[in-house]
Parts: C-alpha cells; structure tokens; sequence
C-alpha cells in the first residue's frame, strides 16, 4: 500500500538525479518527459485505488500514526496528483523546445522534476511539519527555475518572491510551533481530533489565522499577492506555466485542507474572513489584469482573481460550494498553463509578450488562435467548456447560501476576464503586427513545431473534454467534497494505519 | 528560564521585523536571519523548557527526559533555513552585481530596464 503513495513522489525524484547526471546532453530533456510519463501512470494507479477503497494512508518508516510521518491520499490528494502529472508531462514536453541547451546544462530539467516531487509531496503528506519540508523542497527548486538565465528582470522578480515567501514559511513554522504546544501533536488527522478538545480556543484562531496568511502568501490572495506579478512574467515559458498550474495551487490545497479539517471550531469567523479575502482577491486581480500590456502579465494577475473563486468555494463551506471549489482548481491548473504554453508559442513567433509590439497572428497562425481561444473563453467561464460549469456551480452555490453579493462579483470578475481576454485577443491576434512581420507557425522546424503544440493541444482538448462531459467530473468532485465536509473517514484510515 | 527566552524571541523578532522593512537587500536578509532564529527558539520552546534533561528515554526507567520531537523539528528547521538564506544571499548577489545597488527594486532603479511594456 505504501508504493502505490510513494511511487508519485520517488519518481520524479529518480528523475531530477537522473537528468541531472545528463544535463549536458539533449537527454536530459527526454528523462524529464519520461519521468513525467511514468509520474502520471503511478498517480492514475493511486487515483484508482483511491476510487476502489476510499482513503489510503501509509506510515513512512513504520512507526504507526500519530509518530511516525504519514503519507495520506483522498480524493482531493489523488485528483491534485494526477494534474500534476499530466501538467508536468504537458511542460516537459513542451520543455523539449522552449529550454535553450545553456539553461539545461545549468540542470534545468533536474530542478523541474524537484518541483514536481515537492508539489506532489504536499499533496500527499499528512504531517503538517512534514508539508512544511515540501514546501521547501518546492521553494528552492522554484528559486532556481525562476533566476535561472540570470536577467535583470528575473533577479527582480526573484528576490521579492523569495523574501516574501521565506516570511510566509517563518509565519507557518510559528503556527506549527504554537499547534504543538498546545496539542503535542503534528499530524493533521490527530489533529483534528485534538484541536476541538484544546481548552484555549482563541489560541486556536489566532492559530488558523497564521496559518491563513502563511497559507495565502503562497495561493497569492488579496492582500499578499504582490510577488506574484513580480516574478511570474519573468523566466522561461515553461517555467512560468508550470509555476502558474501549481504552485499557487499548492497554498489553495493547503488552506483547503486545514481549514475543512482541523480547523472547523470557529467557522463563522475564519470562514466570514476568507470570503472577503476572496472577493477582494476576485475583484483586485481582475482588475490589476485590465491594466497591464503584456501578454503574461495579464494572465499572472488572472491567477490571482481565479484563486479568488477556490476560496469562494472553500468559504462557503457547503457541500455544493466546496464541490465547485475542487471542480474549479483542476480546471484552474489545466487552462491557466496552457495560456502560459501559448503565450510562449505567440511569444516565439511574433518576436515579444509586450502586446504592443506583436500582432497579426490571427491572419497567419490560425490554429494558435483557436488554441488561445479554447483557454481563454474557458477562463472566462463560456459555456460548454470546464471554466463554465466551475464558474455555475460556485454561483450556484453562492446564491442558495444566500450570499447575492458574492454571486454578483463572481459573475461581474468573469465578465472583467472577457474583457481582458479580448484585449489579448485584439492586440496580439487581429491587430497587424506593427513592424510587418508575417508570425507564421511555419517558420519553427518541425520537431519544436511539435514539441511546442502538442501539449497545448492535448490540454485544450482536456479542457473540452471537462466541458462537454462534466457529469462524472462533478459526480468525482461531489465525493471528494464529501471525503473533505465529513472527515471521519479520512482519521480513521490514517490513525487506524498499520505500516 | 521561561522569561529569557522569551525575551530572546521578543528582541529577535523586533529585530528582524525592523530591518525587513528597510529597502535595501542585505538588511533584509539579515532580518530574515533573525526572524528564522526567533522562530526557531520558539519551535524549540513549544516542547517546554527543560533543565539538564536528555531528549531520550532512560533505560534505568528513570522517567524525567524531555520532548524530543521539538528538537528534531528545530534541527530541520535551522538546516532549511540555512539553506533557504544561501540561495536568497546567492540571488541578492545577483541583484547588486546586475544593479549596481542593493535597493530593493532594482527595475524602479534604473528606468532603462523599462522593456516589458509598462506604459
């Protein structure tokens, strides 16, 4: 039982030694693209056994539950695994090209292939000092993807998203300091156990509100996002995809989980803050989007007003709206790289990210444009594709709470997406291009043409896929909120776990 | 006991709070110094303070020992940290050696680096 947790993350562990030892050769690259590959085999066999027998939990060491380190799967944890996996496999792919042989040889792919295994870590772990461990393994190698190439704008970028987030880690090692002392415990199901029986429970509040801004520093909400459009429009493509897919994505997981299991004392105040925090979000991401002129900065702000809608889901805590919440971080992850992957490619062709200087790319690389399109209109919740229905069922969920104010932002920030999404759209498609470059696909060579479009076309057809047949993926998404509101299931499997 | 250490994490974290706050990037990276070593006092603290106790169980069933998992979370901690600041001073290098200056916004420095568009 312990391989079927273990194998997401030895893997691509395996592969960052082995594509380190090739970093010098065109090799390197491949490793990554199969580590990845067999990365998304392993995580759909745990996704299987988790659908087949529910919770799984496993003692690392084999000391039993609340001693040793626990690595522990849900459905959330499968499901946050297994996009993982099909993102990584996506941006390696698309590595294969967009990586220039220099930035391989300084271990790109080794890097990458760390930050995958520290997602994946934090997905699986259920040892709160234990998450903090792969939020540094995520940390460093993140550092390393973005400063590396070395220019100017990237060491910018980089030095605020470090400070900021080693702040973020000091905030949560204190949290978990103060969660110790009072319960003598680190691991998230005894937790859930102990915490309600604390005597002191405002200690417990101000508790979950460190962990909140720890927490919301990484998933970059209102008003601790500021890193996040410092840096995310500065390394390579591949880079910023993958940073865009998950990282922030990691935070939302982890606010997600804290805050449906251990702390559920006080909802009516934690939960009443973090749905301000997430129209704020909502409402100030968009509109940071609608002022910028760059094709990546734009959609980094845009990561901040979709985080927005996941803590919608998760701070109105019914059944409905978590379900949406879930709903929405896979189809989140899923789009938001591909839109990075095609800012590359649009990027590559056409010469710049700067809307003012590209265009024309509508009249000569049509099949970009529909590959933009796909995305884009997801994002903004067009219906049939999976940003719709993520989109309904939050409002849905928003509405039967009796929340209309909230609906009514969540639909005015989709409309605001529309808007900025047809400024890319006018500027870097049907505008001419202003110094009369033609930016034809063709002008690539076969091999990166391909490398380039076939992860954006597989996640765009993912994305059409989650669209046109959503009932089986809100049916996945209603059980894994399910697994979240009533956690018994999940304490028992991981206090009752022999190794 | 209780009231030195507390005071330790007290003094440190005004330290480090005060030079984070100052534009420039080496006091910034010697408040996060001092910020992690408050925090790591403090980890070490949540397990209680404990005099002349050894953090392992006796085998002469004599019962007085202290927790000892606080100790192993610290000397994770204080090995991440470490790290987590050789990297940031690796990358605050980089900054000044690109820069000229160790302010915080380096692109605000110099208006030459303006190329991303902003109008």
């Amino acid at each position: 039982m312990s391989w079927v947790l273990s194998l997401p993350l030895l893997i691509p562990f395996g592969a960052a030694v082995l594509a380190f030892l090739l970093k010098d050769r065109p090799s390197g690259a491949w490793v990554s693209v199969l580590g990845s590959g067999a990365m998304l085999i392993a995580s759909i066999v745990l996704m299987v056994n988790v659908l087949a027998e529910g919770v799984i939990a496993g003692q690392m060491g084999g000391w039993p539950a609340p001693f040793g380190i626990t690595l522990v799967s849900d459905l959330l944890s499968a499901v946050m695994v297994v996009i993982t996996a099909i993102t990584a496999l996506a941006v390696s792919i698309y590595a294969l090209a967009d990586v220039r042989p220099r930035i391989a040889g300084l271990g790109y792919h080794a890097l990458f292939q760390v930050l995958i295994a520290g997602v994946a870590g934090a997905f699986l772990t259920g040892d709160l000092f234990n998450l903090y461990v792969w939020f540094e393994v995520m940390l460093i190698a993140s550092f390393g993807l973005l400063v590396m190439g070395g220019s100017r704008e990237q060491i910018d970028g980089g030095v605020k998203y470090v400070a900021l987030n080693l702040i973020s880690t000091i905030l949560f090692l204190t949290g978990i300091g103060i969660l110790y002392g009072m319960t003598g415990t680190l691991n998230m199901a005894d937790l859930a156990v102990t915490v309600p029986e604390v005597e002191n429970q405002a200690m417990v509040t101000v508790v979950a509100m460190m962990f909140m801004v720890a927490f919301g520093v990484k998933a970059a909400v209102f008003p601790l996002f500021f890193w996040l459009p410092a840096a995310y429009h500065t390394p390579a493509f591949s880079t910023s995809a993958v940073f865009a897919g998950l990282l922030t994505k990691v935070g939302v997981y982890a606010l997600i989980r804290m805050f449906t299991l251990v702390f559920v004392g006080d909802i009516s105040f934690t939960h009443e803050v973090l749905l301000w925090v997430a129209c704020f979000t909502m409402v100030t991401g968009v509109l940071g989007a609608a002022a910028q002129n760059d094709f990546r900065k734009i959609l980094s702000f845009h990561i901040v007003s979709q985080i927005g809608y996941m803590i919608l889901g998760l701070a109105l805590m019914t059944p409905l709206a978590i379900l949406g919440a879930v709903f929405y971080l896979v189809h989140h992850i899923i789009v938001k790289a591909n839109l990075f992957l095609v800012a590359g490619v649009a990027s590559r062709i056409a010469g710049d990210t700067a809307l003012k200087k590209i265009g024309g790319l509508y009249a000569f690389a049509p099949l970009l444009a529909v590959l933009f399109l796909i995305p884009a209109f997801s994002l903004a919740g067009f219906p049939p594709l999976s940003g719709f229905w993520a989109k309904f069922l939050l409002v849905r969920a928003a509405l039967e709470d009796g929340h209309g104010f909230v609906a009514f932002v969540a639909l005015a920030v989709g409309a605001l997406t529309i808007f900025s999404m047809t400024k890319i759209w006018a500027e870097a498609f049907w505008t001419p291009h202003p110094e009369g470059k033609e930016p034809r696909l063709s002008q690539l060579d076969a091999a990166t043409r391909w490398s380039l479009l076939l992860p954006i076309a597989g996640l765009a057809v993912l994305t059409c896929i989650v669209g046109l047949f959503p009932e089986p993926f809100v049916q996945f998404a209603e059980r894994a909120a399910g697994q979240l509101l009533e956690p018994t299931e999940y304490i028992e499997t991981v206090l009752g776990a022999r190794p | 006991m209780e009231f030195l250490v507390a005071s330790a994490v007290g003094v440190l974290t005004a330290g480090g709070v005060y030079l984070l706050l100052r534009l420039r990037t080496f006091p910034v990276i010697l408040g996060l110094a001092l910020l992690s070593y408050a925090v790591n006092v403090f980890l070490f603290a949540s397990g209680r303070l404990a005099i002349d106790m050894s953090p392992i169980l006796s085998k002469y069933g004599d019962a007085s020992y202290t927790d000892p998992l606080p100790q192993a979370l610290v000397l994770t901690a204080i090995v991440i940290s470490f790290g987590m600041t050789a990297v940031l001073v690796m990358i605050a290098l980089g900054a000044f050696l690109e820069a000229d200056s160790d302010t915080i916004d380096i692109a605000d420095a110099d208006a030459a680096s303006g190329k991303d568009g902003e109008s």
